[in-house]
């Protein structure tokens, strides 16, 4: 090395030496958040961690870690009503990220290339009945199974499904991504008993030596309502016409047809109605659209399709194929009130759509399990009052939708596994929530939502083919990084990058990062800058 | 399969793990060369600190660490090399304050004489030494087309020093110099002095501003600087939370809004000629600007109400001058960049 | 100067020293000097900087100028030998206004006195042009800046008969540079970082002790120089019939030519004088030059500067260097702003000093009625307005109108 003058000339890099981490107040500290699409899933998905595995194309993973929660991704990509994308933080920006549709890419996906989940052997010794094959009880048995139990579904239908099979119409849920879905569950080695009926629920556990249930049974009874002079020919309930939709020869049903109601199954049922040959279907609904309980989507199609509807209207008389209509009025309170209004609707047929309850035949014989109104009462971890018999799904008290159930059978799954072990179940502390004001939106390339083809609606009457086509490849890629990854680190390096002092280190390329706290001056830049929130400044403790 | 041009964060992140390494800042390779290292002196949140480690890595992928930098007086300076330690991990001279370009001419020619033509030069100043002491030895160098590239890190007034007006200091910001008291408060309006315009005005091969909030282009920038011979000046708008009174967290919010109110222009010149310029992407009034920093505080009371409305109006005005001047909002929905590197075009 | 091989030649062009950049840029045009590259640059301040820089890179660099433009590149010149880069300058020594003037005088080479440069004042063409040679290879060896000053028109713009040494033998005696320190990817340094009162002082002292050292190889580079082209130029001093002379005239540049026909002159008459020629101003050899003048009676320092409300700064030194012998040192300000020096002038002088009659300070050939005047006009108003034009006025050079 050559003689350097002294002082004037350095050695480069000696600043080394210089600890300006000793300058901090606050240091950054990386932290994971809620992101409001997991927050919201009733599933429980992780659905940010499977969106980042499926953002560089990693379908498989992105399924597997899907099944870790949910085993019924194509028909939940599908069913769902989405709450998740009704939360995403993305629709502040411009739309939410399409999570449903993707859910459903990558469950067809896994169908279409047969991927399984690896089965283990029975090793808990522990047998459980699962009463019921709906969302609710499928979950159960398909998460009691990789907990290594052994599992029995009694089924009493002729076909496993549940809702899934009889309640929702095939135009929305082809009958073979259901069966797909089933297949894979009973492929793990869960025996599913159709046409098996259980009322008296101690016998069947003492016959088939289990030692926990799990009641999923389902909300499969239509209310009913009186109406006078009503003619009981033509009145025919909801779900006995989908139901009857799914035969191989369907019910003809008139060219008039009125729903009362208005919920999802209104519209499946008035939307039904169009494809079995009903001109005009008009769904009569006592309050207005703001307050009706189906979801957007479900009256937007019903429109589309050629769905009438009457608002403010309560059917009072049925009379030679002729209903009378009362006009009604909102109070102060929101609630309808009659107006002394008449009108006359002329109809073949009325489908009543105007609730569902449980058949609780199978728990009266328990005694000690409290029912209230029409639902069973569960502690926190799904049990009843009678222990090691748990209850979840349209049958306890709560949103009663399919993805409610899927995640009512996988808490009770993991609850019943407790139980069956002796221990508490296991209660995960959530993290904080990460909300809009925690993003730095300006990274986030601008990008609408990508639009599934959809059917003509012109076509839609006569078929029951499905109306919402999946994403195809590039689609779903492209929806897929549409995701903010909120709360959740995703490499983007912002952090490695902005820090004026070099003091963010990559554990490993790919990996994560770490601050090099001998450096860091506290400055916040990686905090301001991080895109997803996943930074943040706490104190020094001086 | 089409391939699909969306990545999440596009190219406005520093890194994307989503595409290619080669399309990826240079920031965001654990291997860049960290030409300003760590234990610098500069403040929390320094922008020129991050300017100068953005462009000289950006320098030193471009010419493939043949580089050599020539430094003048001033923050960059003083916190970088304060005997015994020196932050730099790249050959460095300083000399002094006004004469940064007119060493760097020698060191051209010293390098050229000697056959050393893959060695490549870079000199560098604050916007003292650039617009101010220092424009007559830079503007000698331009017209001399000498083999330079010369970056001036623009924080708008004499940091060093604390806080002193410079030639590029705004309007009605407040500096040590120009105190916001009397009728007038802070530094007045005038034309003030464009050096990336009196630059093109020299006809050099290449002309560019960029700030710290657009790695993507600022590095892209460097490397078309890189990719001709003869004077380039490259002018980085590097915010300094003490003399802009803005916190130390807001450096690269705070240059971001400077460019999206359209205060200050990005854009690129070729032989005198705007060639592009990086559109507004979302357009944000002066006053979202104006009222993080506390050199402009003076403009609103304490409640945050606006206190010198004509103030606010004459620099909304200056504002929207520029943007009409260079054509910002043109293009910007036409062409929204998400890819990555599709700021710009390629460099013929 | 192009025998030396200059790799980086930069300059702003101000009288007198035009004549020398003209030429060398005409050389280097040509390719005679190549690799050279010739900068114009747009300042002095510049032209130094260009130099510094081309210096840090490891070329040989040259600039010239004089006067303003010493003076406007100061900060950079001080800054060359702060970071100690062997640049050489040659500097045509002129006068500094205001009142501006382009003669010749050392105003500006004593105000870079301390700006810590080796100073080399040469005699003659001849001794100007050997002295480049030596400049460079005591520059390159110091690693730190030298400056050799030649009297602006006098020298600038004489023709003389000049012996111009082979390339072969200047080669021989002046290796290629090999920098001490210098910019480069494959060896990064940091080079000119801020230092603090912790090393300033430390870094001061090995700056002086540098020019201590360069007494001795200014010596020696003269020695060996005489030795490879038979010429006498160069070293510390050059004593002109002093050994046994009573009254010893010191002088620096060309002026040391008509003293040294006044010295023989009077030299004819009996007298018992001498001369003593500082060629190395800076670093000032202080034992050469009391072994010089050691034996004298009398000195008379004869400068081409005055430091203004003191009077000599040669002088100053000198007086030094006889620091403790009881020699009297007398200064005589002469041929400021190109005012001619001559012999008679000399003459008069140096029989004064002869006669013990010599004042401490003398301006030569001063016009002492006229400075009378404006004094006294000074006097009686405290304004004077300006004393350039009321000495013009006197002069009837300027209408007295107004």
């Amino acid at each position: 090395m050559k003689e350097l003058p002294f002082a004037i000339t350095l050695e480069v890099g000696s600043s080394l030496a210089n600890r300006t981490g000793s300058w901090r107040v606050e240091r950054p500290v990386y932290v994971d958040r809620l992101p409001p699409c997991n927050d919201a899933c009733p599933a429980g998905e992780n659905i940010q961690q499977w969106l980042y595995l499926a953002e560089d194309g990693s379908y498989e993973a992105a399924w597997r870690r899907i099944m870790a929660e949910n085993p019924l991704p194509a028909v939940m990509g599908r069913a769902c009503f989405h709450p998740c994308e009704t939360a995403c933080n993305r629709a502040q920006v411009d739309e939410a990220v399409g999570i449903n549709e993707l859910e459903r890419f990558l469950g067809d996906r896994a169908l279409a290339e047969g991927w399984a989940v690896a089965a283990p052997e029975p090793a808990s010794g522990s047998r459980v009945l699962v009463v019921g094959s709906g969302p609710g009880g499928l979950s159960a048995a398909y998460h009691l199974r990789l907990l290594g139990h052994d599992v029995v579904v009694a089924e009493s239908s002729p076909e496993p499904g549940g809702m899934m099979r009889y309640g929702i119409p095939t135009y929305r849920l082809p009958r073979h991504i259901v069966h797909g879905e089933i297949r894979r569950i009973q492929a793990l080695g869960v025996t599913i008993e159709c046409g098996r009926r259980v009322d008296d629920l101690d016998a069947a556990m003492e016959d088939g030596h289990f030692d926990a249930a799990f009641l999923a049974i389902g909300a499969q009874r239509s209310k009913h309502i009186d109406i006078p002079a009503g003619d009981s020919a033509r009145m025919v309930s909801a779900l006995d016409l989908l139901h009857r939709a799914q035969e191989p020869d369907r019910p003809s049903i008139g060219r008039r047809v009125v729903v009362y109601g208005g919920g999802d199954t209104a519209m499946d049922a008035a939307r039904t109605a169009r494809r079995l040959g009903a001109a005009d279907a008009v769904v009569v609904y006592r309050r207005t659209r703001d307050r009706m309980p189906a979801h957007e989507e479900e009256l937007r199609d019903a429109v589309e399709e050629g769905v009438r509807l009457k608002w403010l209207s309560t059917i009072v008389g049925d009379e030679d194929g002729s209903l009378t209509i009362e006009r009604m009025a909102l109070d102060d309170h929101g609630f309808p009130q009659p107006t002394g209004e008449f009108e006359t609707l002329e109809a073949d047929a009325l489908v009543l759509a105007v609730g569902q309850a449980a058949d609780l035949t199978l728990v009266r014989s328990l005694p000690e399990i409290a029912v209230h109104g029409e639902v069973i009462e569960v502690g926190p971890d799904m049990m009843t009052a009678r222990p090691g018999v748990f209850a979840g799904g349209d049958v306890v008290a709560g949103a009663r939708t399919l993805t409610d159930a899927v995640g009512h059978g996988k808490k009770a799954a993991r609850a019943i596994d407790a139980w069956l072990r002796g221990e508490a179940p296991a209660s995960g502390a959530r993290h904080a929530l990460a909300g809009f004001d925690r993003l730095n939106t300006w990274y986030y390339a601008d990008a609408p939502q990508a639009q599934r083809p959809r059917l003509d609606a012109a076509r839609r009457a006569s078929t029951f083919d499905e109306v919402v086509a999946g994403l195809d490849e590039s689609t779903a890629l492209f929806e897929a990084r549409r995701c903010l990854s909120c709360g959740n680190c995703f490499q983007c390096d912002n952090c490695f990058g902005v820090c004026p002092d070099n003091a963010v280190l990559k554990v490993e390329e790919g990996h994560g990062y770490s601050f090099d706290y001998d450096f860091c001056k506290g400055c916040g830049l990686c905090v301001q800058e991080c895109p997803c929130g996943a930074i943040e400044m706490v104190p020094e403790e001086i | 399969m089409a391939p699909v041009r969306f990545y999440q964060v596009g190219s406005f992140a520093v890194g994307n793990r989503l595409v290619d390494r080669s399309e990826r800042t240079v920031q965001s390779d654990a291997g860049r060369s960290n030409s300003l290292t760590s234990g610098h002196r500069a403040c929390q949140g320094c922008g020129e600190a991050l300017g100068a480690r953005y462009a000289l890595d950006a320098a030193m992928r471009a010419t493939g660490g043949r580089l050599v930098a020539v430094n003048a007086t001033g923050c960059l300076e003083v916190f970088s090399t304060p005997y015994p330690e020196t932050s730099w991990q790249i050959a460095w001279l300083h000399s002094l304050f006004a004469n940064a370009p007119a060493v760097a001419t020698g060191v051209a020619a010293a390098l050229r004489v000697k056959g050393r033509s893959d060695i490549r030069v870079v000199s560098q100043a604050g916007d003292g030494g650039a617009v101010d002491i220092g424009f007559g030895c830079l503007s000698g160098m331009f017209e001399r087309n000498d083999d330079v590239l010369f970056i001036c890190y623009d924080n708008e007034a004499y940091m060093n020093t604390g806080v002193q007006r410079s030639g590029a200091t705004p309007p009605a910001a407040r500096t040590a110099t120009t105190e916001a008291v009397g009728p007038h408060p802070g530094n007045v309006f005038g034309q003030g002095k464009n050096l990336p315009e009196i630059a093109m005005a020299h006809r050099i091969p290449y002309v560019a501003t960029a700030t710290v909030a657009d790695l993507h282009d600022l590095e892209d920038k460097v490397s078309r600087a890189m990719a001709v011979h003869g004077s380039r000046y490259l002018h980085i708008l590097v915010p300094c939370p003490l003399g802009w009174g803005s916190a130390s967290s807001d450096t690269v919010r705070v240059a971001r809004l400077a460019t999206q109110t359209g205060l200050f222009p990005v854009f690129e010149a070729e032989r005198g000629r705007v060639v592009r310029v990086t559109p507004i992407r979302r357009l944000a009034p002066v006053e979202d600007y104006l009222r993080i920093q506390g050199r402009f505080r003076h403009l609103f009371d304490p409640e945050g109400a606006v206190a010198q409305p004509g103030v606010v109006a004459a620099l909304q005005s200056m504002a929207d001058a520029t943007i009409a001047r260079y054509g910002l909002l043109a293009g910007a929905e036409a062409e929204p960049r998400q890819g990555t590197g599709t700021g710009t075009e390629a460099a013929s | 100067m192009a025998l030396c091989r200059p790799e980086v030649i930069c300059a702003y062009p101000i009288s007198p020293q035009t004549h020398i950049i003209e030429a060398l840029s005409e050389f280097v045009k040509r390719g005679a000097l190549a690799p050279c590259e010739f900068v114009n640059a747009e300042s002095e301040f510049a032209a130094m900087s260009v130099a510094i820089g081309a210096s840090a890179a490891g070329a040989r660099a040259f600039t010239a100028t004089a006067s303003q433009g010493l003076l406007f590149m100061m900060e950079a010149v001080y800054n060359a030998s702060g970071l100690g880069f062997p640049v050489v300058m040659t500097l045509a020594n002129r006068a500094v206004g205001a009142p501006i003037n382009i003669w010749n005088d050392h105003s500006d080479a004593m105000a870079a006195r301390d700006a810590g440069w080796v100073q080399l004042f040469a005699q003659s063409v001849q001794e100007a042009a050997d002295l480049h040679l030596q400049a460079f290879r005591l520059a390159e060896e110091l690693s730190g800046p030298v400056m050799v000053c030649m009297d602006g028109f006098v020298l600038t713009h004489a023709t003389e008969r000049v012996d111009l040494p082979s390339q072969q033998a200047v080669d021989a005696f002046l290796p290629p540079y090999e920098p001490r320190q210098v910019l480069d990817p494959d060896a990064p340094y940091s080079i000119g970082a801020m230092v603090g009162p912790e090393a300033f002082e430390e870094v001061r002292y090995l700056a002086h002790a540098r020019q201590l050292a360069a007494v001795e190889r200014i010596a020696e580079i003269g020695s060996e120089f005489a030795e490879a082209f038979g010429r006498d130029s160069g070293g510390l001093v050059h004593s002109y019939r002093s050994a046994d002379a009573e009254v010893v005239v010191v002088a620096m540049g060309s002026v040391l030519g008509t003293i040294k026909e006044v010295v023989d002159a009077q030299r004819a008459g009996g007298a018992r004088i001498g001369a003593l020629g500082v060629t190395s101003f800076r670093p000032f050899p202080l034992d050469a030059v009391r072994q010089a003048l050691g034996g004298a009676r009398r000195v008379v320092v004869l400068e081409k500067s005055v430091s203004v409300g003191f009077g000599g700064v040669l002088s100053t030194d000198v007086a030094l260097a006889l620091n403790g012998l009881a020699v009297p040192v007398s200064t005589v300000v002469a041929g400021l702003g190109g005012r001619p020096i001559t012999e008679s002038a000399l003459r008069s002088v140096l029989e004064a000093a002869q006669g013990g009659r010599l004042e401490k300070l003398t301006f030569l050939d001063l016009k002492h009625e006229l400075v009378a005047r404006e004094l006294e006009r000074m006097a009686a108003r405290r304004r004077s307005g300006p004393s350039a034009e009321n000495m013009l006025r006197d002069l009837g050079i300027v209408g007295a109108g107004g």
